[in-house]
């Protein structure tokens, strides 16, 4: 087989992939583009016209994006914050010597195989509802009036929520760098006298700062895009105090059936997406060689 | 890190640690119980952990529904479905990539994962309309293929991972013992990397079982998976906490018990071959 063959024969292989790839997001992200300029709602087929930039000044300047954006923010940041740290400790935790550390492992890693309809929905009713959740028995218990979570603080229950399905996937990668730290390494230091302080700063942080950084990326992906947990637990309420930007999208487009309006605020939260891709790949960039 | 320290260091570590992963695993365990109590029991003021009257009228009442079958076997239909087709178009890119690399490997490897950065708010009105005019909402041959392009970079990432830690030499010492493309994928390679492709299957079935974005938008009843039924008790008037406990016993514990066997895969796969 001469090298131009192979070539060829490779290409071949390759190129479905890349195609079907490239149309899955090319395609309807024209048609969004495209629609997004134009009055076109799902109630009153044939009236579409075009009328450029309307959408988007309606978008922009509407309070529930700028509550919508917030809230997407809020939910990326409070999750990576509560994941990262609390993924880190665990990984420490979890690293030392101890009897059955397979099985507390299983345990924790759990979470994340919950579809996320069952975790939001198994949260909402089985721990935080005001009457008959646990939490409500357990303030009772303590003499406490119990909280309406989800009520009174949607947008930090969401965050309760989303951090338990993916601190176990924090846990696991920090996990798994840790364990390939050179213990000679930390002996040596420990040796030369070094403090446990010095010893984490100084050894343990710097290695572990690739798989924070391949945490913070693949969790910020999907952290942009939560759906189902807001859908099933809040539906964006009250008002749009628990709403995200693609939920925001959904409840006009699909709900409302503004197709136009909504286009024009999914290629917002393309654009978002894109600022945010942008800035973690530059960070990325300098801890990984892929 | 595997250094000696004092039993005394050491139970104190189990204490700690035992203590942490069943807090964090209580929500699923407590399912797991609520599951096995009356709905009376299950909305009681003062719950139970396990001393109550122990049954499994929820499980025969969910498998009773006439369409609980359905959204089984669409989510197992959706999930095989998906990876299946992600596997045969993925496979022979990842293939050529790894064994044939050119200038452009990298570039279009950056570029596949870049498409799973798109938000699919992004795209979601488009494909809503074109599925609507096709007939193709709330099937199941729609949703496999979109769960196939969502996963697809996934697939094609962890595969290449995987066929990169193939020796080429093989494949050489094949090629000059005059074996043909055909046999050289049948007998050698595919031997090889059977391993790799059958751990992107566990995990990417694991994430195809769980999608919840495009099962929850796209269907209605004929095509809609387990995410969208569990969904369906989110209504006020649906409040069965025990029946819920006994649904989403029944829709986790698969892709549970697959989870506990690809912990390793899960972390070379979502992190697209970065830590191993």
């Amino acid at each position: 087989m001469s090298t131009t063959h192979s070539r060829a024969a490779a290409k071949t292989m390759l190129s479905p992939a890349v195609i079907l790839l490239f149309l899955w997001m090319i395609v309807p992200l024209a048609m969004t583009l495209y629609f997004s300029f134009l009055r076109y709602n799902l109630l009153s087929p044939g009236t579409e016209s075009f009328i450029g930039f309307t959408n988007y000044q309606y978008f922009l300047t509407d309070p529930a994006f700028f509550e919508a954006l917030g809230n997407t923010l809020t939910i990326v940041l409070g999750v990576l914050v509560i994941t990262v740290v609390g993924g880190t400790l665990l990984a420490l935790l979890l690293d030392q010597p101890m009897f059955g550390q397979g099985i507390v492992r299983l345990l924790v890693i759990a979470p994340f195989f919950v579809m996320p309809t069952v975790s939001a929905l198994v949260w909402k009713n089985m721990f935080m509802n005001p009457t008959n959740g646990l939490f409500a028995w357990l303030a009772r218990t303590v003499g406490a009036t119990p909280i309406d979570f989800l009520g009174h603080y949607p947008l930090a229950s969401i965050v309760m929520i989303v951090s338990w399905q993916w601190l176990p996937f924090a846990t696991l990668i920090l996990l798994t760098a840790l364990q390939s730290l050179d213990g000679e390494q930390i002996e040596a230091a420990e040796m030369d006298g070094a403090n446990a302080f010095s010893r984490f700063f100084h050894i343990v942080v710097p290695h572990l700062s690739r798989a924070a950084t391949v945490v913070i990326l693949i969790q910020t992906i999907f952290l942009l895009s939560i759906f189902a947990e807001i859908l099933v637990t809040t539906a964006g309420g009250p008002g749009y105090a628990s709403t995200n930007i693609p939920y925001l999208v959904y409840l006009q487009s699909l709900l409302q059936f503004d197709v136009g309006g909504g286009s024009a605020g999914g290629i917002v939260a393309v654009i978002l997406a894109n600022i945010v891709a942008i800035f973690l790949m530059r960070a990325v960039g300098k801890n990984l060689d892929l | 890190m595997a250094r000696a320290v004092t039993l005394n260091r050491r139970l104190i570590n189990t204490g700690v640690a035992w203590a942490i992963g069943l807090l964090i695993f209580f929500p699923v365990l407590y399912t797991i119980l609520t599951s096995f109590k009356t709905e009376a029991e299950a909305v009681s003021r003062t719950p139970s952990l396990i001393g109550f009257d122990w049954t499994l009228e929820n499980y025969a009442e969910v498998n009773s529904r006439a369409d609980y079958p359905r959204y089984f076997m669409n989510s197992v239909i959706i999930a095989f479905g998906s990876v299946i087709l992600g596997l045969i178009i993925a496979v022979p890119a990842a293939w050529s990539m790894a064994f044939v690399p050119s200038k452009r490997t990298r570039g279009i490897l950056m570029w596949m994962l870049s498409t799973k950065m798109l938000p699919p708010v992004g795209v979601l009105i488009p494909i809503y309309l074109l599925f609507r005019d096709w007939g193709l909402l709330d099937s199941r041959v729609g949703l496999v293929f979109v769960l196939t392009m969502v996963n697809l970079p996934i697939i094609v990432w962890m595969l290449f991972t995987y066929f990169r830690e193939i020796p080429g030499e093989i494949l050489e010492a094949a090629r000059m013992d005059g074996a043909s493309l055909k046999n050289e994928i049948l007998h050698v390679l595919t031997p090889m990397a059977l391993p790799g492709i059958a751990s992107t299957m566990l995990l990417n079935v694991i994430l195809a079982w769980n999608e919840a974005f495009w099962t929850l938008v796209l269907t209605t009843t004929n095509a809609a998976p387990l995410t969208a039924f569990i969904a369906s008790f989110s209504s006020p008037e649906g409040l069965f906490y025990a029946k819920l406990s006994a649904a989403s016993t029944m829709a986790i514990a698969p892709v549970l018990i697959l989870g506990w066997f690809s912990q390793k895969q899960l972390v070379r796969g979502l992190t697209f071959g970065a830590v191993k």
